[in-house]
């Protein structure tokens, strides 16, 4: 409950909020045009450069499989939980960056700049990393993008 | 080079520390005193660095195995085996009691003395170790991917497994002689009755070359002399075993005199090619027995215990050819194959010297019938026919010998407390260096190998006295580590070790660091209670037990609230471990069990019996730190009263 309120009143339930540690909210025009655009940072680890085509809505099926197996415990679709909610995720942040903040998540935490953030919005509970491989991370990528 | 450099500087920046804080007392190792050499860079191994080799040190009377890093002596873990440890849960959750399941019941507690790794071609491959279990015979097998226990099994007709659990050159077999004589089978019989009634079992334990999977192949049934040690042969001599025994008096009483009136006992030498033939050839008798059978099976995270009710018997008289007695003076305790397996060194423990046979020279004197004597058809060979030398050192209390790569062997003496160093085929003594104090066994990594890793030797002391701050009347044992890749012997330190240490095994890091697993894959969980989401935690009742499916992940349990529990139900915690990451186990504690806690590895299931007695609300909590919420990862179980009508509930986060 603590957590909830900690992360209301942080986020401000902004989607496109996040860009530097120490900003808070800001308005969704500012964050376009700001050079740290969050949807621009493709955070660190093995993804460099991912371009979506069109929904692929058997791998989103899959997706979600993987997802309730190793991240339900901690993210929940559409609510604050231990960690934020993917719902919306995508209009948030660029593929590349959810892939390597699932994929190499200490290192994300240690040196992006928004992972850093949500670490201390979010109590210091750390995101697990639960050793997916690219194909599965991809796909929850994939079921990412339903929860819209 | 350059880092080799490096690790000098840092060494002798460790000297120089040294030095400042140490005004240091004359003492009688001298050459061990940092001020002369470089001893302290040898075995620094600076932070983050890993060791060179793993050693494997049996625990005595505590009954497990530790691990620990050469040439620092870290220790890197204690692996339980043979005796109930609470901190990790073995042998208190419900998956690892089977794995303590004797004939005699649940025995929470053993003496291990000899660890033994497996080998191919006659090298230590660093898939598993076995280790015996001396009190309640049994053998064990570790798996060195996970570092855990996945086998023990039991052996009917002993008493005492003391010779074991010496492995053949690809592990075809480890072997299991009895160190007692016991009445086979059972009975009640009056112990002066021992010549007559009472018999000295071989057990040859078959390990499948895949899955390692022990079974006992067939025993040989010998008088009740005392089977001590043993050894298989390598090279020339593989498909023979090399038993050392003493009272072949057959006293059975005060043995300390008894036990050593004649001037040589012996050295049984088993075939067991032979054997294996009688066997197919129908010579065994299957005798009826009671024994236990224990196989952890790491997907299932869950062991099962198995009875075998026989156990195929070779008796010598009836299969000639199969067993050969080979005197050896005053009570012969260890016998070490060379690494070529021509020299077999029987320490005759009651002598200054050491005889050393010739396997060429056995099978001569078998060929030309250079018999002694017969004992129940067993030939006894005649001792000068066999014998290849006499190491005569001047050391006293001969027990055991390990070999470097260069054709050297080195002999523990026990009286005199010494390690001695000596040529194999010259029988010329080399130099030799002081233990501290009484040292019984040693250890060089692969030194019972066809192929030994050398560079450093590691004697396992019985007394401790003086050389570390007092702690009371009771000490930890001691180990000392030398260098032994110049001519000269050189001790280069002592640490402290777990329980008493008899054998040891070492094996360089690299051939099992590699295989070294992470974590288990949840996927693969094949559990009966697992829980591989927290949509399906749930908790079920049948009767007055309940099954609680619960998961843990960084930081918290899923159900954490649980209510509808009644006073005297038997509830069993089945706990999944969701994390799929190294180094991040879960502890599950709850208030008032009686039994330990769970330690739960990454995707690993285990399970805790909790019987509440009394009517109220009782915390939870994880035991092993793992986040910086750790202190937050707790909850809570409500138990009413047996007559009460409160349903069962639970959730997490909010209230179903």
């Amino acid at each position: 409950m603590l957590s909830l309120v900690f992360f209301i009143a942080s986020c401000g339930g902004s989607g496109n909020s996040e860009t530097q540690p120490g900003e808070k909210s800001q308005s969704e025009n500012k964050a376009q045009e700001n050079p740290n655009d969050p949807m621009k940072n493709k955070g660190i680890g093995p993804v460099q450069n991912l371009t979506l085509g069109p929904l692929d809505q058997a791998m989103a099926e899959e997706g979600q499989k993987i997802y309730v197996l190793k991240c339900s415990a901690c993210h929940k679709a559409e609510e604050f939980f231990i960690g934020p909610a993917p719902k919306g995720i995508i209009e948030r942040r660029s593929p590349e960056w959810i892939m390597n903040m699932i994929l190499n998540p200490e290192e994300m935490v240690k040196k992006d700049p928004i992972a850093k953030q949500l670490l201390i919005e979010f109590n210091l509970a750390p995101m697990a990393n639960q050793h997916l491989t690219q194909d599965e991370a991809r796909k929850i990528l994939e079921y990412f993008r339903t929860l819209n | 080079m350059m880092k080799m450099k490096n690790l000098t500087l840092i060494g002798w920046g460790f000297v120089i520390l040294s030095m400042v804080s140490a005004c240091a007392p004359k003492s009688a190792d001298q050459d061990s005193s940092p001020f002369s050499n470089d001893v302290a860079a040898k075995v620094y191994v600076a932070p983050g660095q890993h060791d060179e080799f793993y050693a494997f040190l049996s625990g005595g009377f505590s009954g497990q195995m530790s691990v620990y890093g050469l040439p620092s002596g870290r220790l890197l873990k204690v692996i339980p085996v043979f005796s109930v440890d609470a901190e990790k849960g073995y042998g208190f959750n419900e998956e690892t009691k089977p794995l303590l399941q004797t004939s005699y019941g649940f025995v929470p507690w053993d003496d291990a003395h000899h660890p033994e790794l497996s080998q191919t071609n006659g090298v230590p491959d660093g898939r598993w170790i076995f280790i015996n279990g001396n009190n309640t015979p049994r053998v064990a097998r570790v798996d060195l991917s996970f570092f855990e226990t996945v086998e023990i099994i039991e052996l009917p007709n002993s008493g005492g497994n003391h010779s074991s659990p010496f492995t053949t050159e690809n592990t075809e077999y480890v072997v299991a002689g009895t160190r007692f004589g016991v009445p086979v089978p059972q009975k009640d019989v009056s112990v002066e009755s021992y010549k007559e009634n009472f018999k000295g079992a071989l057990s040859f334990i078959s390990c499948d070359a895949a899955s390692g999977r022990m079974a006992v192949a067939f025993q040989v049934l010998l008088p009740a002399f005392n089977y001590d040690l043993a050894h298989c042969g390598k090279g020339a001599s593989h498909g023979w075993t090399f038993f050392t025994c003493y009272n072949t008096e057959e006293g059975n009483t005060l043995l300390e005199a008894n036990a050593s009136q004649y001037d040589k006992d012996f050295i049984a030498a088993v075939n067991w090619k032979k054997a294996e033939e009688y066997v197919k050839n129908g010579k065994a008798h299957d005798f009826p027995t009671s024994y236990y059978h224990n196989v952890y099976d790491d997907n299932m995270h869950t062991a099962t215990a198995t009875q075998v009710k026989t156990v195929k018997v070779l008796i010598p008289s009836e299969c000639p050819g199969l067993v050969y007695y080979l005197p050896t003076p005053k009570s012969p305790h260890g016998v070490d194959v060379d690494p070529t397996g021509e020299y077999i060194v029987g320490a005759g423990k009651l002598s200054a010297d050491m005889s050393v046979h010739s396997f060429s020279k056995m099978l001569k004197a078998i060929e030309d019938k250079a018999f002694e004597k017969e004992i129940v058809g067993i030939p006894v060979l005649n001792y000068e026919a066999i014998l290849a030398g006499v190491v005569s050192s001047g050391g006293l209390g001969p027990l055991h010998t390990e070999f470097d790569a260069n054709g050297n062997a080195y002999t523990t003496f026990f009286i005199t407390s010494e390690v001695v160093k000596w040529k194999v085929g010259t029988w010329e003594v080399l130099d030799r260096a002081p233990c501290y104090y009484s040292v019984g066994h040693l250890m060089i990594p692969g030194g019972d190998s066809r192929k030994p890793f050398g560079k450093y030797m590691l004697a396992m002391n019985k007394i401790t006295k003086d050389r570390y701050l007092p702690t009371g009347p009771e000490l930890n044992q001691s180990a000392q580590l030398y260098d032994i890749s110049g001519d000269k012997i050189q001790l280069l330190l002592d640490f402290p070790t777990v329980g008493e240490p008899h054998y040891a095994q070492g094996i360089p890091a690299d051939l099992v660091k590699p295989k070294s697993r992470q974590f288990f894959n949840l996927s693969e969980n094949t559990h009966p209670y697992v829980t591989k989401s927290e949509d399906v935690a749930k908790i079920v009742r049948e009767g007055n037990t309940l099954h609680v499916y619960m998961t843990t992940i960084r930081s918290h349990f899923s159900p954490d609230n649980i209510e509808g529990i009644k006073a005297g139900d038997k509830v069993y915690f089945h706990v999944t471990n969701l994390e799929q990451d190294w180094d991040v186990p879960h502890g599950f504690g709850i208030m008032g069990a009686t039994n330990a806690e769970l330690l739960i590895m990454p995707g690993q299931t285990e399970t805790l019996l909790w019987e509440p007695k009394t009517e109220g609300v009782y915390p939870f909590y994880c035991t092993d730190f793992c986040s910086a919420l750790h202190q937050e990862m707790q909850g809570y179980a409500r138990v009413s009263a047996k007559n009460s009508n409160m349903a069962l509930k639970w959730w997490t986060g909010s209230a179903k």
